[in-house]
């Protein structure tokens, strides 16, 4: 084990760690806005994945790619937000009425196969999807509108139940678009190529993944420091009410966190695809180490986020390298040893 | 008093009907059943946290983990557990839970809400992490596969039915042992930690010690769990102890009821019949689980065993509105 070996290790790390950040700063400011520990913050990372996999399928560009997909599960996210788990006024409605029309679909995807045929062909299937929606969806939108729904805001244990199960309606949805096999995402040949300093192949894209991430931090960064909206989430962050309490619009603050942060995860999503590979699964592998990352460095903080990410990357590839046997222990137990001494993490504030 | 020994009836009835009809059914339903009930006795373990303490806990699969796989490591490497010994394997698969539990409290138990719930995901990650990597010791992700079968010592468990019997007969004595301790003085302690905790810290109780042995007690019942299911499932993998393994016995005690502990076990029959059953039916099963768990946080706030209860309470409101028309508007 020369030099070589721990230049190219470190390397490997940190570019993993970049990777990482992208994930972990939105899961980490989702918290600290939100107070909301989302278990569907993975599937954001693999539906950013299929989603450029479309794209990039349709029109061959990769470069376009990342914008569609981050902007893409932005907006997934965003509804998720504003219809369940920050619901307020007409949202309830626009809620129930999707809760009800989900049932029904289910419903008329049990009972298919032994629906009669009325007509042939595509209007024949478009009048049987009506008729069993009017005939389950419209009950139960009318018996949901009585039943009182529970607020999740206040109870972590009911979000991350709810999260989870979207993570499970994400997971089947995009086995049902892009099936079950693996893919890779292929990065422009420009950035395939591996540069050589002192006889290091150190592979280019990882290079730019590095860089994309220091990028998008600095921008970010000095969003959240240098400007009213910034000052705003960061507020938020350190006391809900008394920034509400000052005139801050905490509800569009919350929407716009959620949308970042569902939409910096499909970014990730995108870039890490070239390496790890979009398949069905990966979701639920992305989502511990996302928290990780989140915990080690303090939830809400950005900094923090950027410190774990960076802890973790290094954590997961000397582990896999120098303890194989060990690797994911080397990679949580820190997380178990922090939370046990200091509970909000390296950086946070609390 | 008298809903009470209703209950009890109504519970008392309903195991025996499953101990009647199950065995007339195919082999595929003698084994769904049996995973069942040993999900159920995992559930059941976690509702003392949940429940009976308060503690939401994202690890629960960890003691379930090393439960199962303690029985396939022994079984195989050294032939233990598959005479008579099997008897011994079931103290010895609580204790090691048990004490994992005891390990793993010390830094779990300080924490609350939010930082409980990531502790203790920690901890269950660390468990997989070895589980999936530890090649040597675990087979890595193809996980062991359990050589010698299931124990024969006169009894003969290789037959499903007979194991069927046998976890039937585990999962009631859990179900008895973990009534009687939430009825005891102790869980009346933990209860009132669940509702008030400075209060109890006030009044002078050990509030960190409570947690803490319900904490290592919960270890200790998914441990047996675990070694019931390396039985039952013929294979132990790292998907015993992966995370949606614990976030599934936080749903089906959530699904059935917290604090009720037959909850759990009506979770488990709907989670797994959607799990086992469904899925060989249609391939689009997973919108069905992933519709139960929003349904029931949304809607169902107290579970299914809850819903007599809220029936009750919609009916009391709706007389309540009756009677205010009924009143004299004030002029």
């Amino acid at each position: 084990m020369g030099t070589q070996f721990w230049v190219v290790q470190a390397f490997n790390g940190v570019s993993y760690g970049a990777l990482l950040f992208l994930v972990g700063a939105g899961l980490s400011l989702i918290f600290g806005v939100m107070r909301i520990v989302n278990l569907s913050h993975g599937s954001y990372f693999l539906l950013g994945g299929y989603v450029a996999l479309s794209v990039i399928g349709h029109t061959g560009s990769w470069l376009l790619s990342i914008p569609i997909a981050a902007l893409t599960i932005a907006v997934v996210g965003l509804i998720m937000e504003r219809l369940f788990l920050r619901p307020e006024g007409h949202a309830k409605l626009v809620r129930d009425a999707l809760i009800a029309l989900g049932i029904a679909l289910v419903v008329r995807l049990a009972i298919g196969p032994i629906l009669p045929q009325l007509l042939p062909g595509l209007i024949g299937g478009i009048i049987q999807v009506t008729l069993v929606v009017i005939v389950f969806a419209i009950p139960i939108f009318l018996l949901l509108q009585r039943i009182s729904a529970v607020a999740i805001e206040a109870d972590v244990l009911r979000q991350v139940l709810m999260t989870v199960g979207f993570a499970f309606l994400f997971q089947q949805a995009a086995l049902d678009i892009w099936g079950g096999n693996n893919f890779d995402i292929q990065p422009p040949s420009a950035l395939t190529q591996s540069l050589v300093i002192g006889g290091t192949y150190l592979p280019l894209y990882r290079l730019f993944m590095i860089v994309g991430a220091l990028v998008i931090g600095i921008v970010l960064w000095l969003a959240m420091e240098k400007t009213r909206m910034g000052a705003a989430v960061r507020a938020t962050v350190d006391d809900a009410q008394m920034a509400r309490g000052v005139g801050i619009d905490t509800n569009k603050i919350s929407m716009l966190i959620f949308a970042l942060g569902a939409g910096m995860a499909a970014l990730g999503g995108v870039i890490g695809g070239a390496f790890l590979g979009v398949y069905p699964g990966l979701d639920f592998e992305m989502l511990p180490i996302a928290f990780a990352v989140v915990i080690i460095g303090g939830m809400g903080s950005l900094g923090g986020a950027a410190i774990g990410a960076l802890l973790v990357g290094l954590a997961d590839n000397f582990g896999k390298a120098l303890f194989p046997e060990l690797a994911y222990f080397t990679l949580y137990a820190p997380m178990v040893l922090i939370l046990a001494i200091k509970p909000t993490g390296l950086f946070g504030r609390d | 008093m008298g809903s009470q020994n209703f209950k009890i009836a109504a519970v008392i009835v309903s195991l025996l009907v499953l101990l009647i009809i199950v065995p007339y059914c195919n082999s595929f339903v003698v084994l769904l059943a049996t995973r069942a009930l040993v999900f159920a006795i995992l559930a059941m373990s976690l509702d003392i946290l949940l429940g009976f303490t308060g503690l939401a806990s994202l690890g629960q699969a960890a003691y379930f983990g090393v439960g199962a796989y303690l029985t396939a490591i022994l079984a195989n490497n050294y032939g233990f557990g598959l005479k008579w010994d099997f008897w011994l394997m079931i103290p010895i698969g609580m204790a090691v839970g048990g004490a994992l539990a005891a390990f793993f409290g010390l830094f779990a138990i300080r924490a609350t809400g939010t930082y409980f719930l990531m502790i203790t995901l920690a901890l269950g990650q660390c468990v997989w992490g070895l589980a999936y990597r530890w090649n040597s010791m675990t087979g890595g992700d193809n996980g062991i596969t359990m050589k010698g079968g299931r124990p024969q010592f006169g009894i003969d468990l290789t037959s499903d039915i007979n194991f069927f019997y046998l976890t039937f007969g585990f999962f009631v004595a859990t179900l008895l042992a973990l009534y009687i301790l939430v009825r005891s003085p102790f869980g009346k302690s933990l209860l009132g930690i669940r509702e008030r905790e400075l209060r109890m810290r006030i009044l002078g109780y050990n509030v960190w010690l409570h947690k803490y042995v319900a904490f290592i007690i919960a270890g200790a019942f998914g441990g047996l769990s675990g070694v019931l299911w390396a039985h039952a499932n013929g294979i132990v993998t790292p998907e015993t102890v992966v995370l949606t393994t614990s976030v599934d016995a936080l749903l089906m005690t959530v699904l059935g009821g917290a604090g009720t502990l037959v909850g759990g076990a009506i979770g488990s029959a709907i989670v797994f019949g959607l799990r086992e059953y469904v899925s060989t039916l249609v391939p689009w099963w997973q919108y069905v689980l992933g519709g139960v768990y929003v349904l029931t946080i949304l809607y169902l706030p107290t579970g299914l065993m809850g819903i007599p209860g809220r029936i009750r309470q919609w009916r009391n409101s709706q007389t309540k509105r009756e009677t205010t028309k009924m009143a004299p508007a004030p002029s």
